[in-house]
């Protein structure tokens, strides 16, 4: 084991999208050696598809707005379901960290004064979204790779991270992933293109892997996301929260079926665009929850008036949090007054003047125009919903993002709580800059607090290579892209938006068949560059995390935010109080309910 | 209504390879990229190709097709004949690592020499201020997606190893732009664009332009006024000087924050 290639850093981050670039950043800043590993090259991560903007209340555009007003939306958005001093946080430090950007180069959008311009997004009371046309992530993503770049951080591009190692880790038997040992100490991988193993050593090691959406059939994620940093917490003994919540984005391309889920920005609602059915009906109106009757227009005069009037004027329904579209389209098409290729219209080409919709909507002109035909200056598009994000995720402290293991962090996508129930547009890309940030700069305290270094046994390494080398062994066994694709389909229809007990318990027990399938992969060709090896490695994680959204789903009896459950239709104020936490106990997967941390009264009072 | 498809697909790596045929099924309304995941899923499961966000948007996928560099997923099966082979190889400026996949790295390390966005103090309030018509200009070149379609297109280094050394290529030219006209950089790129970057060897074939997926025009207004600018900066500092205070006092003064001795 003498010949593997070895590292060493204060701090590894894992994943290279906005948080873990934050992440590194902060790191650097604070003084710590720092590297970065990611599966693709840099600046491919899909923060690049992040499209409306970064939610932060910088009162910019509307003077009333402050980190109250957001952080009481972001509770709400997320039917109080989030933890609330992530919340906090992220509403106070979101406009610095907006700031921070232009800084470092970013260009944002202008008001008429020169300030950072900002739209309006579903379930924010104020235009708020700091953005580029409609390409925010992709700027996010290149100013905080360029500035990386300038500070000198060492990235391993192409580089999958299989196994995070702990401190006292021994090597046990070839099936049993479950770390047993105390601080973290590093992470093993290989490089995609040789093929060839590498050791991390680091006692900080912040997860920044994104989120899950490949366990989905239909979702605007890239192949990277197979919830790894999920899988990999999982096993070093970390807990996942919130998990049953996965977000649906009400609006994906449905049509050519090559583009079948791809987001659709919501700044097109934002900007004026309005859904309609087969019958021409705006249908949200139809579908505005109590909870949000007070703050929601019922005409659709009023709505319109909003866009020039806020003060006024209540919000048009188009504007709900994410999942109350979601299900309102669903219902719409399962009614039969869907469009003909099984969405609902997005129709702004009849509202706003080409000009207008050529510029605030340039990659979406685009997107239809190339990949679909559709000029939608002209006409309107046709979508549905899509898997696009998970608000479950490792449970971290909200000041620190460390987990429950001593070095392991997270922040983005793959932390949980900050969201709760369901995450509001918006509150993505800020999320991934406030608790980057944070995470980075305590893995980084923590790194240079610690007198010893944690040590990697050699057998723990021969033992991670010969895991990840045993789909070479078998011949004539499961092709893995086959069962990545009846996974998907199995999430899909039985643990997708809607759902019922009958048909969860169905998913677990396929899910359970998978576990077998997936000892029996095979793959062909050798290590170089192998994106068959490479998905057969992803599948494992992928299996996990699908059986935790399966096994929390089926605890959680009531609907709320992003988990809804047919038989179980309303929100119930007792599940309210509880939060799903879900952790590996041998090879199965056990979920616990544990309280809601508790509100101070001072925040609370926001909500009287 | 799917139909079968052939295509040539050139599988290998950094010792050779060859084109190797398949015949594929294929659906209406699908790319490039669409075929090439369905030969990996049910032909060849080792076959070596990037890609992310399938939609234009993180530059991943490129490669030649048909002699042509291209984005494979937002190449769309319905531009060919019916009954043309589709011939798919990797980008020809780079070496390959894998049937598709190419090194790459120049480009990162082309990036590494670009001297960072150096801006000026931030005023009193906190708030820098820039007007929307000042920002677009580089907002264009921002929109770059990175998929070094211009990068291997460009003859300067597509048949020339020996040039990388001292070329940029255009894509680093967008980048020396930007941050030229960036309206709060304080740093003077033109003599870095000229002697670092190799602007000079550009001459003007709009190659470039043509191949950029998201429409830059990267010869007209980025690679054009750079040579403009780094020709004042050779030959009349003066012009230079004139023309960046008479571009900021467009701006109300309020809105120049402006350093000591600036
Ligand atoms: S215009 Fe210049 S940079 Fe662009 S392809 Fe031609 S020579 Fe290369
Ligand atoms: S300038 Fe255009 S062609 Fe060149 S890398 Fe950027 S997006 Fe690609
Ligand atoms: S896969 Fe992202 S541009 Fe083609």
């Amino acid at each position: 084991m003498t010949e593997i290639e070895r590292h060493s850093f204060d701090v590894l981050v894992v994943g290279a999208g906005g948080a873990g670039l934050r992440a590194a950043i902060a790191a650097h800043d604070a003084g710590a050696r720092v590297g970065i590993v990611c599966k693709s090259l840099l600046g491919k991560a899909h923060t690049v598809m992040a499209e409306g903007g970064i939610a932060a209340a910088m009162g910019n555009v509307w003077q009333e707005d402050n980190w109250k007003v957001h952080f009481r939306d972001t509770m709400r958005g997320g039917k109080m379901l989030n933890h609330w001093r992530m919340a906090q946080l992220h509403a106070q430090e979101a406009p610095d960290r907006v700031r921070e950007l232009e800084e470092w180069g970013a260009l944002f959008d202008r008001t008429p004064d020169g300030l950072i311009s900002q739209r309006d997004f579903g379930g924010h009371r104020y235009a708020r979204l700091a953005h580029v046309g409609d390409r925010t992530g992709l700027e996010l993503i290149r100013t905080l790779q360029q500035r990386a770049v300038a500070l000198g951080i060492d990235v391993f591009m192409e580089c999958t991270v299989t196994e995070l190692v702990k401190d006292g880790d021994t090597a046990t038997s070839t099936d049993k992933r479950v770390s047993a040992g105390g601080r973290i100490a590093g992470a093993f991988g290989y490089w995609r293109e040789s093929g060839r193993f590498v050791l991390f050593e680091a006692p900080s090691v912040v997860l920044a892997t994104g989120g899950i959406g490949k366990s989905y059939k239909v979702t605007s994620n890239s192949w990277e996301y197979t919830g790894d940093g999920h899988a990999l917490a999982l096993q070093s003994g970390a807990s996942l929260v919130n998990m049953e919540f996965v977000q649906f984005h009400p609006t994906g391309m449905v049509w050519p079926p090559s583009v079948k889920g791809i987001l659709v920005t919501e700044s097109v609602r934002g900007d004026g665009g309005v859904l309609r059915n087969s019958e021409g009906r705006r249908f949200m109106f139809d579908y505005i929850p109590e909870f949000f009757k007070a703050e929601t227009a019922d005409s659709e005069d009023e709505a319109d008036r909003w866009y020039e009037d806020k003060t006024n004027n209540r919000r048009p329904p188009e504007l709900l949090p994410r999942d109350e579209v979601a299900r309102a389209i669903n219902a719409e098409v399962k009614a039969g007054r869907g469009s003909p290729h099984g969405g609902v219209f997005l129709d702004i080409a009849s509202r706003r003047t080409p000009e207008y919709i050529r510029r605030r909507l340039p990659s979406m002109y685009h997107q239809f125009k190339e990949l679909a035909d559709v000029d939608i200056t002209a006409e309107p598009m046709e979508v549905g919903p899509t898997c696009h994000y998970v608000m479950g995720g490792v449970a971290v402290d909200p000041d620190t993002g460390e987990s429950a293991v001593p070095g392991l962090y997270a922040a983005g996508e793959v932390a949980g709580g900050m969201h709760g129930a369901n995450r509001l547009g918006g509150n993505s890309l800020s999320d991934l800059l406030v608790f980057g940030r944070r995470t980075g700069l305590n893995a980084a305290y923590a790194a240079a607090r610690l007198a010893t270094r944690p040590s990697i046994d050699d057998d723990v390494v021969r033992a991670a290579s010969e895991r990840a080398l045993a789909p070479f062994g078998i011949e004539g066994g499961e092709n893995p892209y086959g069962v990545q694709q009846d996974l998907q389909e199995v999430m899909h229809n039985l643990v997708g938006i809607i759902r019922r007990e009958d048909e969860m318990r169905q998913a677990l027990d396929d899910l359970t068949k998978f576990k077998e399938r997936i000892g029996r992969l095979s793959v062909e060709g050798h290590r170089q560059y192998n994106p068959g090896w490479h998905l057969a490695i992803d599948l494992h994680n992928m299996l996990l995390v699908s059986e935790c959204i399966a096994r929390a789903a089926l605890e959680r009896t009531e609907s709320r935010g992003g988990h809804t459950r047919d038989d179980f239709p309303a929100t119930d104020d007792a599940w309210g109080r509880l939060n799903l936490h879900c952790r590996l106990d041998g090879d199965d997967v056990a979920v616990t309910r544990e309280p809601l941390p508790e509100m101070p009264d001072e925040l609370r009072e926001l909500f009287g | 209504m799917g139909y079968d498809l052939d295509m040539k697909v050139w599988r290998g790596d950094a010792s050779g390879g060859e084109l190797v045929d398949f015949t594929v099924e294929v659906e209406e309304g699908e790319v490039v990229l669409d075929a090439l995941h369905r030969i990996q899923a049910t032909q060849a499961g080792d076959l070596a190709v990037r890609w992310n966000c399938k939609a234009g948007k993180c530059g991943s996928c490129s490669t030649e097709i048909n002699g042509k560099p291209r984005l494979a997923c937002m190449t769309r099966l319905s531009t060919f004949e019916e009954g043309e082979t589709v011939t798919v190889t990797p980008l020809r400026a780079f070496p390959v690592v894998r049937d598709l996949v190419t090194d790459v790295s120049y480009n990162y390390k082309v990036a590494e020499k670009v001297p960072p966005f150096a801006p000026e103090p931030r005023p009193a309030d906190g708030a820098y201020r820039m007007q929307q018509v000042d920002v677009e200009r580089g907002q264009e070149f921002r929109k770059c997606i990175e998929c070094f379609l211009c990068q291997t297109v460009c003859h300067v280094i597509r048949d020339h190893e020996e040039n990388k050394p001292s070329f940029a290529g255009p894509r680093f030219f967008l980048r020396y732009a930007e941050l030229e006209m960036h309206p709060l950089d304080t740093n003077d790129r033109r003599e870095l664009a000229r002697e670092q970057a190799g602007i000079g060897l550009c001459n003007i074939t709009k190659c470039c332009t043509e191949v950029c997926p998201e429409g830059i025009k990267i010869t007209d207004n980025a690679i054009i006024p750079m040579k403009e600018r780094v020709a004042d900066r050779s030959y009349d500092p003066v012009t230079w000087l004139g023309r960046k205070i008479f571009r900021r006092d467009q701006l109300p003064d309020a809105q120049v924050p402006r350093t000591p001795g600036d």
